[in-house]
């Protein structure tokens, strides 16, 4: 009796198959682009409460207009101009009397317009925590000698009570009108 | 022509394809594992911006996203050319649905998980400031105070 010889299956096509396969897996997802500035909302307050006040050298004041221009301590500043500012306001340690009193009482204070677009926006906000990122860095160079984001989760935290972030919005104006 | 003979030597022999599926099986798989599918559909044109100090979002679970953004080209005719709020599939008639998006969304997480829930806002770059600030309220109104403006990792432009 013959040896009857199992016939070899055709691969030929397995290629178009798996190409068919890539593509609708191409067409129907998105690469993976969950990334954005991550920020803590205040939580609403009681209009019963009562806020303390902070001392006016503890503020820095940052105002963003309905042009997009913005307003630093009462001046027209440019936005590379801020993140050397925050800084200098933050790691003042009463050092300047124009300046804060300590990492811990600064406060950074933005106000912007109805009318500001989102992109400056987030520039700004952008600019203010690379201010913060950049004193944390440098602090934990100076204690760990490593930066901020190789520390460990309990120098994390003490290098995050040195320089807290405090960035305090305040209810937008209306004066540009967003419509 | 006779039967035994030789293979010619003219003619250049045929390539293997035979490790051609396993190629783009790789592909395939890695393209897989990279992206993930598209759960809504945007009925809004987000185009986020750019910034350097960016956070990659952990847990996909916790997230939920809000986008916002002028409706497309095919939905103006309904929505007009305003900035609107896109929740889940729909766009949202009133600025009062974030509340209950947000209460519904907090309700499909555990107990545990409620308080770590991340709102991602999605907004486009050309948006004015008024309807975020809108939404922001309502967040802090819902009490889903961990906000992710969601951008693009790139070196920003300084041009004022």
């Amino acid at each position: 009796m013959a040896k009857r010889s199992i016939p070899e299956i055709n691969a030929g096509s397995m290629a178009d198959i798996a190409f068919l396969l890539l593509i609708f897996f191409l067409v129907t997802t998105t690469i993976d682009s969950d990334k954005g500035l991550q920020i803590l909302l205040p939580q609403k307050q009681e209009k019963t409460e009562v806020t303390i006040k902070p001392k006016k050298r503890n503020v820095l004041n940052v105002l963003v207009n309905g042009n997009n221009q913005l307003l630093v301590r009462g001046q027209v500043a440019k936005l590379e101009e801020l993140t050397e500012e925050v800084k200098k306001h933050v790691s003042n340690n009463g050092f300047s009397p124009d300046y804060s009193e300590s990492p811990r009482l600064a406060i950074v204070s933005i106000k912007n317009d109805r009318g500001t677009s989102y992109e400056m926006y987030i520039k700004v906000q952008n600019e203010l925590l690379r201010a913060y990122n950049e004193l944390r860095d440098e602090k934990s160079q100076e204690l760990y000698g490593v930066n901020f984001e190789n520390l460990g989760e309990n120098a994390q935290k003490k290098v995050k009570e040195i320089y807290p972030q405090k960035i305090s919005e305040a209810e937008p104006e209306n004066v540009m009108g967003d419509k | 022509m006779s039967k035994f003979k030789k293979n010619s030597t003219k003619g250049l022999p045929a390539i293997n394809t035979a490790s051609l599926p396993d190629i783009v099986f790789m592909l395939l798989f890695f393209f897989m594992v990279v992206t993930r599918i598209k759960d809504a559909e945007l009925k809004v044109k987000v185009s986020v911006p750019k910034a350097t100090e960016v956070v990659k979002l952990e847990d996909k679970s916790l997230v939920s996203f809000v986008f916002v953004g002028v409706p497309t080209e095919k939905l103006q005719e309904v929505y007009g050319t305003s900035p609107r709020i896109q929740l889940n599939d729909a766009i949202s008639k009133s600025i009062e649905e974030v509340i209950l998006f947000i209460e519904a969304e907090r309700a499909k997480l555990t107990e545990e998980n409620k308080a770590k829930m991340i709102i991602s806002l999605k907004a486009d770059k050309e948006v004015k400031m008024g309807i975020i600030t809108d939404v922001k309220q309502e967040l802090r109104s819902a009490n889903a105070l961990k906000l992710n403006y969601s951008t693009h990792q790139g070196q920003i432009e300084y041009n004022d």
